[in-house]
This record gives C-alpha cells, sequence and structure tokens, in this order.
C-alpha cells in the first residue's frame, strides 16, 4: 500500500512539474513584460527598463525564474499582478473559493438528478425510457456551455425575469450557473450509472435480495447504489479537469467571479504572473483531486494496487 | 433470432433512428456548408442598411434575421460553419495520424516508447485542453491553424493510448506471432495485422472529437481567443450577438443552434457507431 500511494504521489508530482515549467515557459514566449509595464509611461530609457527587469526577477536565467516561481509556490508567494501591484495570491484566494462554490453546487445536483435517471434507464434496459434518457443525454453533451448559458439568461433574466442575470450577490445568482454547468455533467454521469448499474444489477447478490422479497426499491438503492458507489465515485472525480474547464468558460457569462473571469482579466490586461497563477492553481487542484480520488479508490479496492 | 429481437422493437427502432437522425443532421450540416460559396456568394459579408436587426421570418430576403449592421444570420450562420468544421475535421485528422503511429510503436516495441507516452498521457489528463489553450493563446493570439495545432498536440495521447492498449492484448494472438515466427518485417505486422485491428475503436473516438473540438473551437472562439473575430464563424457570432441578447434574441439563438445540432449529429453517429463496432463498451 504504501508503495502504491508513493507511485501515485510522485506521480502527481511529476505532473505539477511538467504543467508548471510548461506555463511558466509559455509566460516567457510573451517576450519583454517590461517593456509591456513601462507602455504608456511616457519617456522611457534603457536604464529604466533594466531597473524594471531587475526588480521582477527578469533578468535572471529561465531555470533559475522557474525555481524561484517553484519556490514561491511552496511558501504561498505567487508574486505581484502587474495592475496595482496586489500580491497573486490575494486575488487568487479571493476567486478560488467562487469557483469552487460553482464547481461542488453543480456537481452535487448532477449527482442527485443522475442517479436516478441512470438507475431508471438500467432497470429498463432497452426499452423506450432507456433509449430517451440515453437520446436526452447526447443532447446534453451536444450543448456549448456558454451557449446553455446565454439562453439560460435569455429566458430566465430577460423574458421571465426570474433570476439575476449575472454576478455573485444572493443564492438566486447561483442558480444559473450552477444549473448549466449540472446539466452538461448530467448527461455524461447519467451514462455512467447506467452502465456501472447494469454491471451490479446483474451479480447474484441481487437477484437473492431480490428473491428474498425485499421491495425493488431497496434492492436498486441500498444494495445495489452502494455497490456502485466506488466506481462512480471515481468516475466523476476523473472528470474534475473537464467540469473545471467548462466552469472557467461560464463564469465569463455570468460575470460569476471566480478563476476564469480572473484568467480573463488578467488576459485582457496582459497580467502575465496572475493569469501563470490561475492556471497552475487550476492544474494543481485537479492533479490534487485525481490524486486523491486514485488513493482512495486503491484502499477500497486492493486490485487496484498491483496494477 | 428473430423472438429475440422483436421482443424489443423500441430498441431497435430508435437504434436506427439515432442513426438515421444523427447522418441527416451531420449531412445537412457539412452539404449546407459545402454549398456556402453558390448559397451565399457574398460569404455573409453583404449588409442591408436598411434593414437592421430584422427579426426572423419578416421577410424572405433574410428568413432568420439581421444582425446590428444588416447581415444576413442565415448567410452567417452556414458560412461561419466552414470554421468549425475545418477546425474539428483537420485537428481529428492530425491527432490520429500522430495518436495511432505513437500508439502502435509504444504497444509494439514497448520500453521506453511506451513510458514516454504514458507520461504524456498523465500530463495530458492533469490539464484540461482550454487551460493550455488560454495561456498559450492569450500568449500567443488566436488563429485557425494555432487552434488546429494545439488540438493536435493535447490530444493525439488518447488515440495514442487507446491503440497502445489494443496492440498490448493483440501481439500476444497467435496470428501475429505467427507473423513474427515466419519473418514478417516489424512495419508489416504493425501496418497489416495490427492497424486493422484498431480501426474500429479509432473511428468511434474520432467522430466523438470532431465533435467536441467543434464545441471546444467555438468556445474559445466566443472568449475571443479563436478564430479573427471578422471572420464569420459561430462562436464569434455569438460573441456579437451577446451585447443584443436583450434586444435581438435571434442572432445568439441561430448560431448556437447551429452548433448544436451539428454537435448532436456527431455525437448520435458516434454512439451509433459505438454500438456497431464496439458491442462489449471499451470506449
Amino acid at each position: 500500500m504504501i508503495g502504491f500511494v508513493a507511485r501515485r504521489v510522485a506521480l502527481a508530482v511529476f505532473v505539477v512539474l511538467v504543467v508548471t515549467l510548461l506555463v511558466s515557459w509559455a509566460i516567457r514566449l510573451t517576450g519583454d513584460p517590461a517593456i509591456m509595464l513601462a507602455q504608456g509611461a511616457g519617456s522611457v530609457t534603457e536604464e529604466d527598463l533594466q531597473r524594471i527587469r531587475i526588480a521582477l526577477g527578469l533578468d535572471r536565467p529561465f531555470l533559475v525564474q522557474y525555481l524561484g516561481f517553484l519556490q514561491g509556490l511552496l511558501t504561498g508567494d505567487l508574486g505581484r499582478s502587474f495592475l496595482g501591484n496586489t500580491p497573486v495570491i490575494l486575488l487568487v484566494g479571493r476567486a478560488l473559493p467562487a469557483t469552487l462554490l460553482l464547481a461542488f453546487v453543480s456537481l452535487f445536483a448532477s449527482i442527485l438528478l443522475s442517479i436516478p435517471l441512470g438507475i431508471h434507464a438500467a432497470v429498463h434496459k432497452g426499452r423506450a425510457v432507456d433509449q430517451m434518457i440515453r437520446i436526452l443525454s447526447l443532447v446534453g453533451l451536444s450543448f456549448p456551455n456558454f451557449w446553455l448559458a446565454m439562453m439560460m439568461v435569455l429566458v430566465f433574466s430577460i423574458a421571465l425575469g426570474w433570476l439575476p442575470p449575472s454576478g455573485m450577490e444572493d443564492a438566486a445568482s447561483l442558480v444559473m450557473p450552477a444549473a448549466t454547468m449540472a446539466i452538461i455533467l448530467t448527461a455524461t454521469n447519467v451514462r455512467l450509472v447506467r452502465t456501472t448499474m447494469l454491471e451490479t444489477l446483474s451479480a447474484q447478490y441481487v437477484m437473492v435480495a431480490r428473491s428474498k422479497g425485499l421491495r425493488e426499491r431497496v434492492v436498486l438503492y441500498k444494495h445495489a447504489l452502494r455497490n456502485c458507489a466506488i466506481p462512480l465515485i471515481t468516475y466523476i472525480g476523473l472528470q474534475f479537469g473537464g467540469l473545471v474547464g467548462g466552469i472557467v468558460v461560464v463564469e465569463q457569462v455570468f460575470a460569476w467571479p471566480g478563476m476564469g473571469s480572473l484568467a480573463f482579466d488578467a488576459i485582457a490586461a496582459r497580467d502575465y504572473p496572475v493569469l501563470q497563477a490561475v492556471i497552475t492553481v487550476l492544474a494543481i487542484l485537479i492533479v490534487v483531486i485525481n490524486l486523491a480520488v486514485d488513493i482512495a479508490y486503491g484502499l477500497v479496492d486492493p486490485r487496484i494496487r498491483t496494477e | 433470432m428473430a423472438v429475440i429481437e422483436d421482443r424489443r422493437p423500441w430498441s431497435r427502432r430508435l437504434r436506427n433512428l439515432e442513426f438515421i437522425l444523427g447522418a441527416v443532421l451531420t449531412g445537412i450540416m457539412v452539404l449546407a456548408v459545402l454549398c456556402a460559396g453558390l448559397l451565399f456568394p457574398d460569404g455573409g459579408e453583404g449588409f442591408d442598411l436598411t434593414a437592421r436587426l430584422l427579426p426572423p421570418l419578416q421577410s424572405w430576403a433574410h428568413p432568420l434575421g439581421t444582425d446590428p449592421v444588416g447581415r444576413d444570420v442565415l448567410a452567417r450562420v452556414v458560412t461561419g460553419g466552414g470554421i468549425s468544421l475545418t477546425v474539428g475535421f483537420a485537428s481529428v485528422a492530425g491527432a490520429v495520424v500522430l495518436g495511432t503511429l505513437a500508439g502502435l510503436v509504444a504497444g509494439y516495441y514497448r520500453g521506453i516508447w511506451d513510458m514516454i507516452l504514458m507520461r504524456c498521457a498523465d500530463v495530458q489528463q492533469a490539464l484540461p485542453f482550454i487551460l493550455i489553450a488560454l495561456t498559450f493563446i492569450a500568449i500567443l493570439g488566436g488563429g485557425i491553424d494555432r487552434l488546429i495545432f494545439f488540438m493536435v498536440v493535447s490530444q493525439w495521447v488518447q488515440y495514442a493510448r487507446l491503440v497502445r492498449g489494443s496492440v498490448l492484448s493483440l501481439r500476444e494472438r497467435e496470428f501475429v506471432q505467427a507473423a513474427a515466427a515466419i519473418g514478417v518485417r516489424d512495419h508489416r505486422i504493425i501496418l497489416d495485422h495490427l492497424l486493422p485491428n484498431v480501426l474500429g475503436p479509432i473511428i468511434i473516438l474520432m467522430t466523438l472529437n470532431v465533435a467536441n473540438n467543434i464545441l471546444l473551437e467555438s468556445s474559445l472562439t466566443f472568449l475571443g481567443l479563436g478564430v479573427d473575430p471578422l471572420i464569420p464563424s459561430w462562436g464569434g457570432m455569438l460573441a456579437d450577438g451577446r451585447t443584443y441578447v436583450q434586444t435581438a434574441w435571434w442572432i445568439s439563438v441561430f448560431p448556437g443552434l447551429a452548433i448544436m445540432l451539428t454537435v448532436l449529429g456527431l455525437n448520435l453517429l458516434g454512439d451509433w457507431l459505438r454500438d456497431v463496432l464496439d458491442p462489449t463498451g471499451k470506449l
């Protein structure tokens, strides 16, 4: 078990290193941030530029800068924003909870929706209702997430006036962003529940439970669902990356003050330390969640460890 | 057999329906886009300042209405599809060639190639495409060729993994062992014996990825990080339409519907293919 955890952790560290290296390298491709910072500042001499470079640590070789970034990452110092000199960690600290709130609420809503739907489809495998659920899930998969978000605004804010079109003031403003993500997540999750449930339902203990005369609901939701839980949690955990990718886009439509909005503001302002921090933090978050899911799966199912 | 099949007539009918619907949707979209030049010779650029923000179904000349500068929404939707389909198909074509070759080599020779491939897969799994694209495109600027390039770079691994997995089990099978024993060269074994056996799953993944990449392209263009906003494209039209969503819903409804129907058509086809080519459900 220790060997298994060590291998997974080593792999996660490797992935984080590659991702941060990639992002740092990409940021270097932007050219000279000193010139960008000095733009609009009137007459700037070469000496001024050099002073800015030294202040930002840009005069050092790339690898030294990268190691400095890693060190900052470990100590929670992600540098300062080009705009207003705010510490980046503060900006990220403000935006990350908003993104996580959206992620977990939409994930929770989608699980609540997809479990009964998926079980219903599995029980009625091949029948009309199963096929309808299947086609509906394909429709859900085909929505461009940002367009679904716009259509929600069109219907529920503009036409009906029920919900605020943007921002994060109260619970009502959470409804549409979370619903958009939940619909798209449910489209995938229904299929996962259905497939896992089909496998479980063919097991002998399900037959025994039924022949004991247990009510169908107890058989499905107590006996079968519990045995589906582990693979389901794993699959859903592995989707976290996709969920974050979707949220980043949807946040833009609803002006939700999360990591996505922070990233786009940074892109518009060419505020690269912020962009670098957002991408790095999101990537680490995804890696950590995948790692946790992996290890948890290994803990409950010993067969995974030897694989 | 007939009796067993007849017990679930719905299933069969819907399965066929899935194919017909998918083929019709994809077919109409591809055909319309291919004929865009004939149908709308002005490429959706012609504008009529006397007919700005015309709602749909008001005039025969503009069945889906017009945008704020009086350009025909239908013409722009049909023309704009070209971008989405080009990006979707070109990116998948690039990724499938690269990924299949890498997967065949890694699966057949194992060793260092296999290790490199699997580590690439780990990295790719950790970082959603949209985040990579955000970083690089924000810095280097957008454009069709870059979009395609980044999609190929981040997606070849999917094919490579799929092919590698199949090859790992295939190489132990008798027909491959026999071919090796009678002295067939490695590249002939790979191309003649292994490749045909992995085509099914590849085709399914390709179909689903064309759909997926059309969604990605439109998202990035919508966010201003994809295709040049001056070229008509679905994502770009939606970005423009967003400003007018209060007053002119049709500008943002129709391009989105076009994306959705195209992607739905491809997803239906992919799902149907999965049933036909991969009944054991590996994908």
